[in-house]
């Protein structure tokens, strides 16, 4: 009998220690997936994040390189320009890439430079807790917006993927998210294609992932899935915002 | 057959040095007194086939060399004073993930904004961390520009033997001046094969480079072994270069650019016969503490000289640990003493009863 579903090559054979339900996984699952598919996993070097996906490391069967918080894409435009042949990829959450690291973010977009980046946005700071994020939305309740995000005290939540959109070294930028079973698909899509874009030599690519963390958000697996659809979905519309060779 | 001498800025002698040495990855930002640094590595690091990127700032800058470095290249940044202080976190980064890396700091004067002149302002941050956690950095001070040259190609060896952050303390003459040196020939040595670098798995394991270590006791056990790197380094990597000080009752203790005015100031003494000698720390970390040790039981007293308000004291303090005098001259907020102001202060010295 063929096997149609296996643990792909590029994850170590561990089970996942992220919180039930937590995006990461099936982010790290997704990523996992392309680069077999793709046949990259020996040509590849991530880069794992300060933030939850930190122990990337103990999944990811490929090299992996970590990196002081926000600075993936510092270190990751290095890698690629010593070694053009090997696949370069960020693994950042919301703190890491929208907060501490926006200016690593924005200056490896504007350099056009040749590289994928995962950017995982799920509305809060995981690891140290659940506090703001950037992309914390409004009315939203973090331990350090007890009373729920307001915007005249903490401002806007930040849309990294039409910011980063505007730049004209960006080549590929689309928003997925992890709620339903079509958008998984097409997270995975964007993932291959971010990939297959650097394979290309087009320089700068960012999937942004709506991802789950019901741990810090206080919701049930089920219940964090529905608030993304019904309520960070509002915010963070998915599509593609950047195409260049489409024109988009 | 003589070889032919070099006639360079001291921070393009640095660069070339580097280049020379098989530095082939350079970033940086922008900051006087280095510019020439990174305005050197622009022309030349691409026809030596390597790369150069201005970065967006030296947090980018240190990062990159921190990537860099770990696909195997030899890697280095510049900058100044507060572009070394926004640098400490990704210098204990390397120091935790054992990244080789070349950082020169070109000194000027501080806290704060300061002013862009030479200063020796940063030896705390340089020699006793500057970043977080148990480790250091080796280094390296020279004071002339032939020094520069040969003590850059010295601090790539030793970065990739010890896989560690080397830094080569300058300050804004040493970076600024020109004068003559001989071109020494870089040789390799031999060095460990860097079977840790993280360049896609092809035909082995896939490897991790990472400070992280949250098993239990394993952060502890990281620190033992750093630790013994750097007692390793304590006892073969010291060097430090003396003036007169076998007869000498005063040592004067200087370092870099205050050395270099220091000793034209001790010659002058000689002549007259007063017997004044000159002790020079090349490398401050590891400090030659043994040797300053030797002195002061030898019953020699000292004089540290030194353009700040008294750090490197500190570590002569220490080593002599009281079994002799120790006092100290210096001018902070980046000014340059003159050899006649220096000759005074070490005459007054010399002269005073004990
Ligand atoms: C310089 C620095 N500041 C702060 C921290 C503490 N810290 C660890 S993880 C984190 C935020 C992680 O949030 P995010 O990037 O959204 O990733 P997540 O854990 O949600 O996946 C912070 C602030 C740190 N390690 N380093
Ligand atoms: S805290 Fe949130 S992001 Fe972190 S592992 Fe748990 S669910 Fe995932």
């Amino acid at each position: 009998m063929e096997k149609t579903f296996a643990r792909p090559r590029s994850l170590k054979t561990v089970p996942f220690r992220y919180c039930p339900g937590c995006g990461h996984s099936l982010i790290h699952r997704l990523i996992a997936e392309c680069i077999d598919e793709l046949g990259i996993r020996e040509k590849v070097v991530g880069i794992a994040p300060v933030g939850c996906a930190v122990f990337s490391y103990d999944y990811f069967n490929f090299d992996i390189l970590e990196s002081a918080h926000g600075r993936p894409p510092a270190v990751a435009t290095a890698l690629k320009r010593v070694m053009p042949q090997k696949i370069i990829f960020s693994y950042q959450g919301d703190g890491d890439l929208a907060a501490i690291g926006t200016s690593e973010i924005i200056h490896a977009a504007a350099r056009g430079e040749n590289i994928s980046v995962f950017f995982v946005n799920n509305a809060n700071y995981g690891m140290t807790g659940g506090q703001m994020a950037p992309t914390t939305i409004l009315g939203q309740r973090t331990t350090t917006t007890p009373g729920g995000r307001s915007a005249a005290t903490e401002g806007y939540p930040l849309r990294v993927s039409e910011l980063l959109a505007t730049i004209e070294g960006a080549s590929f930028i689309q928003r997925v998210s992890l709620d339903t079973y079509g958008e998984v698909t097409a997270a995975k899509s964007a993932i291959s294609r971010a990939f297959r874009g650097q394979m290309e030599g087009r320089g700068f690519s960012l999937v942004e992932i709506l991802s789950p963390c019901p741990t810090d958000w206080g919701f049930s697996p089920k219940a964090s899935l529905e608030w993304i659809r019904t309520a960070m979905k509002k915010v963070y519309p998915t599509g593609v915002m950047k195409d260049r060779d489409k024109g988009i | 057959m003589r070889k032919k001498l070099l006639f360079k800025k001291g921070n393009e002698a640095i660069a070339e040095a580097a280049i020379l040495a098989g530095c082939r990855f350079y970033a940086g930002y922008p900051i006087t007194p280095q510019n020439e640094i990174p305005e050197y590595m622009a022309r030349r690091m691409p026809e030596a086939g390597g790369v150069f990127i201005q970065a967006e700032s030296e947090i980018a800058s240190i990062n990159m060399v921190y990537g860099a470095s770990a696909a195997g290249v030899r890697a280095m940044t510049s900058s100044s004073s507060p572009g070394i202080s926004l640098m400490q976190e990704a210098i204990s980064f390397l120091a935790g993930a054992e990244l080789p890396a070349v950082i020169v700091n070109i000194q000027r004067g501080g806290p704060g904004l300061g002013n862009i002149t030479a200063s020796q302002g940063d030896y705390f941050q340089a020699v006793k961390g500057g970043g977080h956690g148990d480790y250091r950095c080796l280094v390296y001070s020279p004071f002339n520009l032939q020094e520069s040259w040969d003590l850059t190609m010295l601090a790539f060896d030793k970065a990739d033997e010890y896989r560690i952050p080397v830094m080569l303390l300058g300050d804004g003459v040493i970076g600024q001046m020109m004068e003559p040196f001989r071109p020494t020939k870089y040789v390799r040595p031999r060095l460990p094969k860097k079977d840790w670098i993280v360049n896609g798995c092809k035909g082995r394991a896939p490897r991790v480079i990472r400070s992280l270590c949250m098993g239990p006791g394993e952060l502890e056990q990281k620190n033992y072994d750093l630790c013994k790197k750097y007692d390793a380094i304590r006892k073969k990597e010291v060097i430090f270069d003396e003036h007169n000080v076998d007869d000498a009752g005063l040592v004067v203790v200087a370092f870099g650019v205050a050395a270099r005015i220091a000793l034209s100031a001790v010659k002058e003494l000689r002549e007259q016969g007063r017997k004044v000698g000159l002790f020079r720390p090349v490398t401050l970390f590891p400090f030659p503490e043994k040797r300053i040790a030797e002195m002061a039981r030898k019953g020699k007293r000292f004089m540290v000289v030194e353009m700040n308000a008294g750090q490197m004291v500190e570590d002569v303090r220490l080593a002599v640990s009281g079994a002799s005098g120790v006092t100290f001259y210096g001018r902070p907020g980046g000014v340059v003493f003159t050899p006649e102001e220096l000759y005074k202060k070490i005459k007054a010295e010399y002269s005073r009863k004990k």
